[in-house]
C-alpha cells in the first residue's frame, strides 16, 4: 500500500514539472518543447510529426521559426531546454531571442547553448512546410520561389494551401501560374474524383512537358495472370497475348512465377550447377555424363535428382507451356477508377494529335534549315556542272577552304560579328581564286574527257584535304558564331529552331535571289546561258567560252566558300569537312537535275525533308537514315534519270 | 594458240608472275630468305590489289564505266569469307575451351557462346539472319562470288536500264558505295558495326602451320588467282566482244544503232568484274588478318581507279602496274620509311605529305601522262596511238577493231 502511494505521488511530481512551465510558457514554445526529443534528436525519421505541428499550428510565429531553424538559427539553452532563436554577435558568444516576441533574452556563451543543425533532407522537410506560408507571402520573389518548389516536387498538403492562395494574388504571370499547378495538383492529390476529371479535361491540348508528366502516372499499369476472366473490381486496360510484343513466354512465366501461380523454374545456370554439384561415379541422377549434351538428356537427370530430394523440383518446359496455356494475362490500371484513366487517355489523345503536329512542324523547319545548307553546299556545284560538264570532286575542299578562312579570321580579328562580316567576302575571294586557278591549271586540259576531270579533281580533292591537315591539324577548329546568332526563337515546347539556321536559311535565300539576278539580269548570266546551251554556238557568237568557263567555275567555287562559312557556325571546322558533304551535295545535283538553280533547289528541298523525315522513325540512328536515303535516290533516278529538272534538247548533251 | 599470239602480253605478263612468286617464295622466311614474313604478306596483298585492279581496267579501261563502287565489292568478297573465318575459329575455340566443363556442352550452349564472343562486342549475342550460313565454308565460299555478283546485277539493271552513263554513273555507284559503308558502320548491321571481323589470319584447323608458311600458300593463291583472272580478262577483251566493249567506251549511241544490246553488255562485264573483286578481296582479307567498313569507304575506291590510271588504262599489265607500284610506294611512304626531306625551314615527313605528292601525280598523270606508266611500253616498242583529245575515234578509222587503235 504504502509503496503503491509512493508511486503514484512520484508519478504526480514527474507530471507537475512540465505541467508547470507550460503554464508560463507560449504556445510556440509548448509546441516545441512537446516535440523536443525529435526536434533535438534531429533525425530524419521521427522529425515529421514535429514540422507537420508547427506548420499547422496556425500560430502567427510558425513560418518565422521554420524558417530560423532551416537557417540554423535556433538555439535549445541548457539549463531549462526552452527553445530560441539565436545569433552570434561575436565569436563564441550567443544571444538568443523569444521565440513569438522577437525579444531578446540575453547572451550567453557557447556551452550554455545548444545550436539545432538539421541535416539536407530535415532543411528539404522544412522547406517543403513553408511553401503554404510563402505562398501567402508579400514578396513576389518568396511566392516564385515557392511554387518552383511545387513543380520541383509537390505534396497533397501543397493542394489546400495553394488554393487558398490563389484568389488573394495580384501578379497576374503568378495567378495564372498557380491556377496551372493548382490543376495540375488536383490531378494527382484531389481525392475528389469528379474535381480530378474535370481539371484532367483542363489541360487538353496542353503540350507542356509536366502535363504529361502529370498525366502518364494516371495510366500505369500492372499485368496480372488469372485463369478466369478479369474480376470486376479491375480497372482493365486490355488483354496481353504471350508472344505479341515484347512480353515474352519466359517473362510471362516470371510473371506466374511471382503471384504464386506456378512453380518457379530454375535458372539455366543454376540447372548446370546443381547437375555438377551432383556427378557421382561418372553419373548424373543415373544418366552417364557423357550423355548429357542434350537439354532432354539433362531434364532427365535433373528429374532423376528432384525425385532423390537432392535438389530443389524445377518446373519443366511442358509444365511451363501448360501454365502460359491455362492462363490469360491482363493489363490493370493501378489507378481504381475507369472515368479517371478515361478522361486522362482523351486528354493524352487530344495532347499527342497536338503535339504530332507540332513535331512535324518543327521538323519541317529543321528540314528546311537542312536543305538550305545542302543548297547552298550544292548550287555551286550544279552551276559548274551545268555549264561545263565539269564534275568537280574537289567542291568540299572548298567548302573546307571556307569554314578554315572564317577560322582564320576569327583568330585575327576578335569581334566575332565583325569577323563573321570579313569572313564572308574573304572566304568568297580565297576560294574563287583557287576556283580560277584550278580551272586555268588542270580542267582547260581536260575539257571532254569528263571522267578524267572527275579523278583530276578527286588528286586535287586528296592533296588539298591533306595540306588542310598538315597546316591545322587533325583536331577540329571551332568558329563561334557572334552572341545575337546565339539561342533559338522557342515557338512553344515543341517548335524550335536556332538563330544559326535562320541565318543559314537567309543567306539560302539571298544567294537564291543574288543568282536568280545575275542569270537573268545580267550580261554574264547571259553568257553563261549561252555556253551552258551551246558552247559552239555561243562562241560563234562572239562570247569567249574560255573566259565564261573560267568565271563560272570561279563563282561556283566562292559560293562553295561562302557555304563553308556558314556550315562551319554550327559544325566544327575539320579537313573532312568538305567529303561529309559532298556525297550529298552530288545528291542534291543528280536528283534536282543539272544546270538548273530551280533544280538544285529542288532537290536541296527533297534530300533534305526526305533525310529529316526518315530520321524520325528512327531517330537514334542517323547512318540508316543516309543509308536508306541513298537508297531510295538510286531508286528516284530510275524514275527520272536526269533529275527533276532536266535540260532538253541540245544542252542536255545527247 | 592464237589466242596467245595475238595477245602476246599474256604469257609475258604469266611468264613474269611465275617468276615472281617463285622469286619471292625462295626469299621468304618460310624457305630460309631474308624477306620477312609481314612483306610477303604485303606482296600477296598486292597480288590480290593488282587482280582487282585488272577487274576495274575491264570496266573503265575497256567499257568505259568510271565505277566508284569496285572496292566495295572486293569488301562484301571480304566480309563473306571473314564470316567463315570468324565463326569456324570462334567456334574452335570455344569448343576447346567447353571440353574442359564438367559435364558436355548442349549445341544450344555452344552456339550461344560463340554468338556471345562474336557479338558481345556489339553488344548483343543472337546470331543475325545473315551469318546463317557461316557455319559452312563451301556455302560462305558461294556466297563470296553470289553476294558481289547479285549486287552488281541488280544495281547495274538499275542503272543501266535507266541509261545513267559517265559521271551520273560514277556518282551513282558513289553513292552505293556510301550507302553500304554507312550501313555497315551501325552496329545492329549484323557484321559488327565499326568493328569489323578480325583475327581472319588465323586459319580455322590450321594453327600448326605457322603464318611464314601461311603467308607463301596466300602468295601462291593469289598468284594463281591473278593469273586466272587475267587470262579470263585478255580472253573477254580479244575478238569480238572485245570490239564491242570498246566501242561502247568510245561511243555509246553508235554501238546501239548498229543493233548491239548495250545494256547487256555492260551488265555483263559490270557483274563478271564484281565477281573477280569479290574474289580478290576474299584472298585480300585472310592475309590482312581484319576488315571493317572503313575498308569500302567510297575513298577505297576512287583510289582503285587511280591506280588502274596511273598504271595505265585500257591495257590490262598497266592496271597490275598500277596497283602494284602505287600501292607498294605507298606504303613505303606511309610506313616512316621513306626519308624526311629538310629544307631549312621546313622539314618534309612523307608520312604527312604522301598523300598531297600521290594526289598532285595524279594530276599530273591524268593531264601529261593518260597513258600511265603502261604507256612507257610503247613508247619502248615505239606504238603510237592517235591523238584524239579525247574525241571520238570515228567510223573512219576503221569499224571492228580487236585492239586499241594505233596511228
Amino acid at each position: 500500500m504504502l509503496r503503491f502511494l509512493l508511486a503514484a505521488v512520484l508519478f504526480c511530481a514527474s507530471l507537475a514539472a512540465p505541467l508547470r512551465a507550460q503554464e508560463t510558457l507560449s504556445p510556440m514554445q509548448a509546441l516545441m518543447q512537446a516535440h523536443a526529443a525529435e526536434i533535438t534528436k534531429g533525425s530524419r525519421k521521427g522529425i515529421e510529426p514535429a514540422i507537420t505541428a508547427i506548420a499547422g499550428s496556425g500560430l502567427p510565429a510558425a513560418e518565422t521559426v521554420l524558417e530560423a531553424w532551416q537557417a540554423k538559427e535556433i538555439y535549445r539553452r541548457k539549463d531549462d531546454g526552452l527553445f530560441f532563436r539565436g545569433e552570434e554577435p561575436e565569436k563564441g558568444l550567443f544571444r538568443l531571442h523569444d521565440l513569438e516576441s522577437g525579444a531578446a533574452v540575453g547572451d550567453y556563451p557557447k556551452d550554455a547553448v545548444d545550436q539545432l543543425k538539421p541535416n539536407s533532407g530535415i532543411r528539404a522537410m522544412i522547406a517543403a512546410a513553408l511553401v503554404p506560408f510563402q505562398l501567402q507571402s508579400p514578396d513576389r520573389v518568396k511566392r516564385e520561389n515557392a511554387l518552383q518548389a511545387i513543380q520541383r516536387d509537390a505534396e497533397a498538403s501543397h493542394l489546400a494551401a495553394l488554393r487558398a492562395s490563389i484568389d488573394s494574388e495580384t501578379d497576374a504571370g503568378l495567378k495564372a501560374l498557380k491556377i496551372r499547378l493548382e490543376r495540375l495538383l488536383t490531378i494527382r492529390f484531389d481525392p475528389d474524383e469528379a474535381a480530378r476529371i474535370d481539371a484532367i479535361g483542363y489541360f487538353s491540348g496542353d503540350l507542356s512537358v509536366d502535363v504529361r508528366a502529370s498525366l502518364n502516372p494516371l495510366l500505369a499499369t500492372r499485368r496480372l495472370a488469372t485463369t478466369e476472366g478479369p474480376a470486376p473490381e479491375w480497372n482493365l486496360a486490355g488483354e496481353v497475348e504471350v508472344g505479341a510484343g515484347d512480353f515474352s513466354p519466359a517473362q510471362a512465366y516470371a510473371l506466374l512465377v511471382g503471384q504464386g501461380l506456378a512453380r518457379p523454374r530454375i535458372s539455366p545456370a543454376e540447372f548446370r550447377a546443381a547437375l555438377i554439384a551432383h556427378i557421382a561415379d561418372g553419373k548424373v541422377g543415373g544418366v552417364p555424363v557423357a550423355e548429357l549434351d542434350s537439354e532432354a538428356a539433362r531434364e532427365r537427370a535433373y528429374a532423376a535428382l528432384a525425385d532423390q530430394g537432392l535438389v530443389p523440383a524445377t518446373a519443366t518446359a511442358a509444365e511451363l507451356a501448360q501454365a502460359l496455356d491455362s492462363h490469360r494475362f491482363f493489363d490493370v490500371y493501378a489507378e481504381p477508377a475507369p472515368a479517371v484513366t478515361d478522361a486522362a487517355r482523351a486528354t493524352l489523345h487530344s495532347i499527342e494529335t497536338k503535339l504530332a503536329l507540332n513535331q512535324f512542324a518543327d521538323l519541317s523547319l529543321d528540314a528546311l534549315s537542312l536543305a538550305s545548307i545542302y543548297f547552298l553546299a550544292a548550287i555551286g556545284l550544279a552551276i559548274t556542272f551545268g555549264v561545263m560538264g565539269v564534275i568537280n570532286m574537289a567542291h568540299g575542299e572548298f567548302i573546307m577552304m571556307g569554314a578554315y578562312t572564317g577560322y582564320v579570321v576569327q583568330t585575327l580579328i576578335p569581334n566575332y560579328t565583325v569577323s563573321i562580316l570579313v569572313a564572308l567576302p574573304l572566304a568568297f575571294a580565297v576560294t574563287f581564286a583557287a576556283g580560277v586557278a584550278m580551272e586555268r591549271l588542270v580542267i582547260r586540259w581536260l575539257y571532254n574527257r569528263p571522267l578524267e576531270t572527275l579523278l583530276a579533281t578527286f588528286g586535287i580533292s586528296i592533296a588539298l584535304q591533306q595540306i588542310a591537315k598538315n597546316i591545322f591539324g587533325t583536331q577540329a577548329r571551332p568558329l563561334t558564331s557572334p552572341g545575337w546568332l546565339d539561342g533559338a526563337l522557342v515557338l512553344n515546347d515543341v517548335v524550335a529552331i536556332s538563330y544559326i539556321r535562320i541565318a543559314i536559311f537567309v543567306l539560302a535565300l539571298f544567294f537564291l535571289g543574288l543568282f536568280l539576278f545575275l542569270m537573268k539580269r545580267t550580261r554574264f548570266g547571259l553568257d553563261i546561258r549561252a555556253v551552258t546551251q551551246n558552247p559552239a554556238m555561243a562562241a560563234s557568237m562572239g562570247i569567249n567560252p574560255d573566259r565564261v568557263n573560267m568565271l563560272t567555275f570561279g563563282l561556283g567555287s566562292g559560293i562553295a566558300g561562302i557555304a563553308g562559312v556558314a556550315i562551319g557556325l554550327y559544325a566544327k571546322v575539320t579537313s573532312e569537312l568538305g567529303s561529309d558533304y559532298i556525297v550529298q551535295s552530288f545528291m542534291t545535283v543528280v536528283v534536282g537535275g543539272v544546270g538548273n538553280i530551280w533544280g538544285a533547289l529542288f532537290g536541296a528541298t527533297m534530300i533534305g525533308f526526305l533525310q529529316k523525315g526518315i530520321e524520325v522513325f528512327n531517330p537514334s540512328n542517323t547512318l540508316a537514315a543516309q543509308t536508306y536515303m541513298i537508297i531510295f535516290i538510286i531508286i528516284f533516278i530510275q524514275f527520272r534519270p536526269r533529275g527533276i529538272i532536266a535540260l532538253k534538247g541540245r544542252a542536255a548533251g545527247d | 594458240m592464237s589466242f596467245l599470239r595475238r595477245n602476246p602480253s599474256v604469257p609475258v605478263f604469266l611468264g613474269l608472275l611465275l617468276v615472281f612468286t617463285l622469286t619471292v617464295t625462295l626469299m621468304s622466311e618460310a624457305y630460309g630468305g631474308g624477306l620477312s614474313t609481314s612483306f610477303v604478306k604485303t606482296l600477296g596483298k598486292t597480288l590480290c590489289l593488282a587482280l582487282v585492279a585488272v577487274a576495274m581496267d575491264l570496266v573503265w579501261g575497256y567499257t568505259g564505266i568510271l565505277s566508284l563502287g569496285h572496292f566495295a565489292f572486293f569488301g562484301l568478297g571480304g566480309y563473306m569469307i571473314g564470316m567463315w573465318l570468324m565463326y569456324a575459329r570462334t567456334e574452335a575455340i570455344v569448343v576447346s575451351s567447353m571440353a574442359n566443363a564438367e559435364i558436355p556442352a548442349t549445341p544450344q550452349e555452344i552456339t550461344d557462346a560463340v554468338g556471345a564472343q562474336i557479338f558481345g562486342v556489339v553488344g548483343s549475342s543472337d546470331f543475325p539472319a545473315i551469318w546463317l550460313f557461316a557455319d559452312s565454308l563451301a556455302m560462305q565460299l558461294v556466297l563470296v562470288v553470289a553476294v558481289p555478283g547479285l549486287l552488281a546485277l541488280v544495281f547495274g539493271w538499275l542503272a543501266f536500264r535507266s541509261r545513267v552513263t559517265g559521271v551520273y554513273l560514277s556518282i551513282l555507284t558513289q553513292a552505293m558505295t556510301l550507302a553500304l559503308s554507312l550501313y555497315l558502320f551501325q552496329n545492329n548491321s549484323g557484321l559488327r558495326g565499326n568493328n569489323g571481323l578480325s583475327g581472319l589470319q588465323n586459319l580455322p584447323g590450321a594453327d600448326a602451320i605457322p603464318q611464314s608458311v601461311m603467308s607463301v600458300w596466300f602468295l601462291w593463291t593469289s598468284a594463281l588467282a591473278l593469273g586466272l583472272g587475267y587470262l579470263l580478262a585478255a580472253f573477254v577483251v580479244s575478238g569480238k566482244f572485245g570490239s564491242v566493249l570498246r566501242g561502247i567506251r568510245d561511243n555509246e549511241a553508235r554501238v546501239r544503232f548498229l543493233g548491239y544490246p548495250v545494256e547487256r553488255y555492260k551488265l555483263f562485264i559490270f557483274t563478271l568484274t564484281a565477281v573477280m573483286a569479290g574474289i580478290a578481296g576474299a584472298l585480300y582479307y585472310p592475309q590482312a588478318g581484319i576488315i571493317n567498313p572503313a575498308e569500302i569507304a567510297p575513298i577505297a575506291s576512287i583510289y582503285l581507279a587511280v591506280w588502274v590510271a596511273i598504271g595505265g588504262r585500257g591495257r590490262l599489265y598497266g592496271a597490275v602496274i598500277g596497283a602494284g607500284f602505287v600501292s607498294l610506294v605507298s606504303t613505303w611512304f606511309t610506313g616512316g620509311r621513306a626519308p624526311d626531306i629538310d629544307l631549312g625551314f621546313y622539314t618534309i615527313k612523307w608520312v604527312d605529305w604522301w598523300t598531297v605528292l600521290l594526289g598532285l601525280s595524279f594530276v599530273c598523270v591524268t593531264i601529261f601522262a593518260p597513258k600511265g606508266i603502261g604507256g612507257l611500253v610503247d613508247l619502248a616498242l615505239s606504238r603510237r596511238a592517235p591523238d584524239r583529245h579525247g574525241a571520238d575515234l570515228g567510223p573512219d578509222l576503221g569499224s571492228l577493231r580487236e585492239k586499241e587503235a594505233e596511228e
